[in-house]
């Protein structure tokens, strides 16, 4: 548990935070261990948790029926994998799967979800910092848009003379 | 400097000593309702008798009242037109199996004569010189061109309403270096050319002349000329304090009168034409039928064509309001650092050239305005 | 100035539509000095010329430039097989600061078709010469296909700190998929030692620039290579015109610093 609450500390997510809410959230994590190809989460199952990886690359994909799996992106140590555990219906909207040998941290988000309920500090607070999570990746999925490296004109600027 | 005074009944002595000295004369002449720069073979080529009425978007001829030969203010053209080539062979190409061979076109650069040239078009000649002469690499066409020149100044005694060269500190007066310097005179049945000369050749010129010594009252006369044309401007709606016009454009890259602007230019290249400091160009590559031979050919160009900013993918500067915006700043802002003064020397030609009559001096006013709310 | 005549030595297919081709000058002459970053006219026959910059100093008097089908010339240009001429004029404008590298944190970062100026840099890193405290190559592109140098990326990324990113790819791909803010976002960096080498869609540097200054990276620190229509590539054709400077003879390396109050002036 010690171990647990050690490691969270080292991470940007977590920097901060009181000592209380950190053994607490320490509380509602494992290590584990994903063996390449193994899934960590599964389109429209359930979102209980939530990861911090600590070592190894993940793939965010989504099947394709006329392609197969589609991967959107690769996520790598230190990164933070998952947020539908903070909102309803806490269902998975994409897959994830390990490519290497990865070791990361499940936070048990039904019982984080619980006790941020109860104390709308702790709630908010992690929150903001979900909230940071989610506009880096959508700023970067903005990126990946542009398509920056194609020599074609982007399809969406107006047709310039 | 002795100072010289040549009679109007004179002046074609002069044009002839010119032309005797190997010199192609080019000057002041009409033609298409204007009065445009070429070559002079006699005084009856000037416009003798000939001035303008210029203002935003208008020029016409105008008689004048007396027999003045330099009595007009700038029209269309500039000398630039001689020096910078509006189109010129550069090199021409031929192919030969998997080589090719590339051969520099030759010029015959005519050593030329400048008859009649007021100072702010002086200041713009050395404007050039700064970009094709004076800078870490040199323009040879136009360098050989400028290196054989001869220049003959006229103080400016007459001018338009759209000059505000007093604003930019480039005339009426002479103020930069030249062979001959003139002024033209006239007081009553007295048509005279008070002369003087600014560099050996300059003198040599002059010997040939027949010349008398200027008195007191011929400078008198002289000074006065000048001076009341100075008034004339600084009294005019375009005399305006142009120290800050660099930080005032470097202050204002996001003011709305861009936008206004934008709303009348036609984006038609006019003014970049007309104006005698613009430099821009580019280079038109060809083939012949065979594919064997191809040529290269350089041309004026605009900053106001889609073209002239194209990247790959498209224009950087695809709007009239980005366009304007470039040639005024670069006019006004960015020569400074770029050439140590101003690319405008207040000519007005690109007042009285633009077809919708978009006026340079009331756009500074206009982004003033704006700025102070 | 006219062109001097260069023949093809070699010529490589990167993928569809971009190559690189080793040049050397078609009757003897001097090498001439080039350095990295610095870039040279290149003329197809009857089509025109472009700005290709230095993608290999070789030192022998021969140039390394990889070209991708842009335009009319750019497609002549790739048309040339080995032992095909093109004319060339160059080199010019100023290329990358080496001489601040020594002792520095060097972070290169490239996009696209941006590593081409980059490469001579990573290459006289590999042999030893300029001596930064350490080195962090951080390449973006469309897709693994689409990147240049594969086999040379491959080789530098055993001596090298690299990360590639591709915007899509199949996951067998061993690099990052995502854009390259992220692991430049990630990269652990020492702010008072950092240099930053960034070339590729301006767009891309600019997203750059942004997480390096919230980073703390100071923006003389910061060093971008542009690009601008270019025709003579000696400061008279006035096209290369970016605020105050041009781009072909004051750039096309310029440090953010100097550049800052022009770079995020839209249609300047």
């Amino acid at each position: 548990m010690r171990g647990i609450q050690q490691l969270l500390q080292q991470h940007a997510l977590f920097q901060d935070l009181p000592e209380a809410d950190l053994t607490l959230i320490g509380g509602c994590g494992e290590n584990c261990v994903y063996n390449a190809g193994e899934y960590i989460a599964r389109e429209n199952a359930p979102a209980d948790f939530f990861y911090v990886i600590r070592e190894g690359r993940v793939a965010v994909e989504t099947y394709m029926p006329n392609h197969g799996a589609l991967c959107l992106q690769t996520l790598h140590d230190g990164d933070i994998f998952g947020w539908s555990w903070l909102f309803p219906p806490y269902r998975w909207t994409f897959d994830a799967r390990a490519l290497e040998k990865v070791r990361a941290v499940r936070l048990d988000g039904k019982c984080l979800r619980q006790k941020c309920e109860e104390d709308p500090r702790l709630g908010f607070e992690l929150m903001k910092r979900f909230a940071r999570i989610v506009t880096e990746r959508l700023q970067a999925t903005r990126l990946q848009l542009l398509d920056v490296y194609s020599s074609e004109r982007p399809r969406t600027a107006e047709t310039r003379q | 400097m002795q100072d010289f005074v040549l009679l109007a009944a004179n002046l074609d002595r002069l044009i002839q000593a010119l032309r005797a000295a190997g010199y192609q004369v080019m000057g002041p002449t009409l033609r298409d309702g204007a009065i445009v720069y070429d070559e002079i073979h006699a005084v009856g080529d000037l416009p003798q008798g000939w001035g303008d009425d210029q203002e935003k978007g208008r020029y016409r001829l105008k008689r004048r009242q007396d027999g003045a030969y330099f009595g007009y203010a700038a029209g269309p053209h500039s000398w630039k037109k001689f020096l910078q080539l509006p189109r010129r062979p550069v090199w021409q190409a031929q192919k030969t199996g998997h080589s090719m061979q590339i051969t520099a076109a030759v010029e015959t650069v005519p050593a030329m004569a400048f008859l009649g040239v007021r100072s702010c078009e002086l200041h713009a000649i050395a404007a050039q010189d700064r970009v094709f002469v004076t800078d870490q690499y040199r323009n040879d066409s136009y360098s050989q061109r400028r290196a054989k020149l001869f220049t003959v100044a006229v103080n400016c005694t007459s001018a338009a309403a759209t000059c505000f060269c007093t604003s930019m500190q480039t005339g009426p007066g002479v103020t930069l270096p030249c062979d001959l310097e003139m002024t033209e005179v006239i007081d009553g049945a007295e048509h005279f050319f008070l002369l003087r000369g600014g560099s050996a050749d300059g003198e040599e010129i002059l010997r040939q002349l027949p010349l008398s010594p200027a008195t007191e009252r011929h400078h008198r006369l002289a000074q006065d000329a000048v001076r009341r044309t100075a008034e004339q401007m600084a009294q005019g709606p375009r005399h305006f304090d142009s120290a800050d016009l660099q930080a005032l454009l470097y202050r204002n890259y996001d003011s709305p009168s861009w936008d206004q602007v934008a709303d009348r230019c036609l984006s038609c290249a006019n003014c970049t034409m007309a104006c005698p400091t613009c430099f821009c160009s580019t280079v038109e590559d060809t083939t012949d039928l065979s594919g064997d031979h191809a040529e290269r050919w350089e041309r004026w160009d605009s900053c106001f064509t889609g073209d002239f900013s194209y990247i790959s993918g498209g224009a950087v500067r695809a709007d009239t309001r980005s366009r304007y915006r470039q040639w005024m700043t670069h006019k006004l802002a960015t020569w400074y650092d770029q050439f140590g003064s101003s690319g405008c020397v207040g000519c007005g030609r690109c007042i009285a050239w633009c077809p919708v009559g978009i006026d340079i001096t009331e756009e500074v006013q206009r982004i003033r305005e704006a700025e102070s709310g | 100035m006219t062109p001097a005549i260069y023949r093809i030595d070699s010529r490589v297919e990167e993928f569809p539509g971009t190559c690189t081709v080793r040049i050397s000058p078609e009757s003897a002459g001097g090498a001439r000095r080039c350095s990295a970053g610095q870039f040279n006219m290149l003329y197809a026959f009857g089509a025109g010329e472009v700005p290709i910059s230095m993608s290999g100093l070789q030192g022998d008097g021969s140039y390394v430039h990889t070209i991708r089908i842009q335009g009319l010339v750019t497609r002549a240009l790739h048309r040339l097989n080995e032992g095909d001429s093109l004319g060339v004029r160059g080199p010019f404008g100023c290329g990358w600061p080496m001489d601040k590298v020594a002792g520095r944190q060097l972070l290169v970062v490239a996009g696209g078709l941006g590593m081409a100026p980059l490469r001579p840099i990573v290459q006289a890193l590999m042999a030893g010469s300029a001596r930064p405290a350490s080195v962090q190559l951080f390449y973006g592109a469309r897709r693994p296909q689409e990147m240049l140098y594969a086999a040379e990326v491959e080789q530098w990324s055993r001596a090298l700190k690299v990360v590639t990113t591709v915007d899509h790819a199949d996951t067998g791909w061993p690099g990052q998929i995502g854009v390259i803010t992220k692991p430049l976002g990630a990269a652990s960096v020492d702010i008072e030692n950092a240099l930053v080498f960034l070339c590729g869609p301006e767009v891309m540097m600019r997203f750059c620039i942004q997480v390096l200054l919230a980073k703390g990276v100071a923006t003389e620190a910061i060093y971008l290579s542009m690009e601008r229509n270019m025709k003579c590539a000696i400061g008279h054709c006035g096209h290369c015109q970016w605020g105050p400077n041009f781009v072909c003879k004051d750039g096309p390396v310029f440090c953010y610093r100097d550049i800052r109050p022009w770079f995020d002036i839209r249609a300047l």
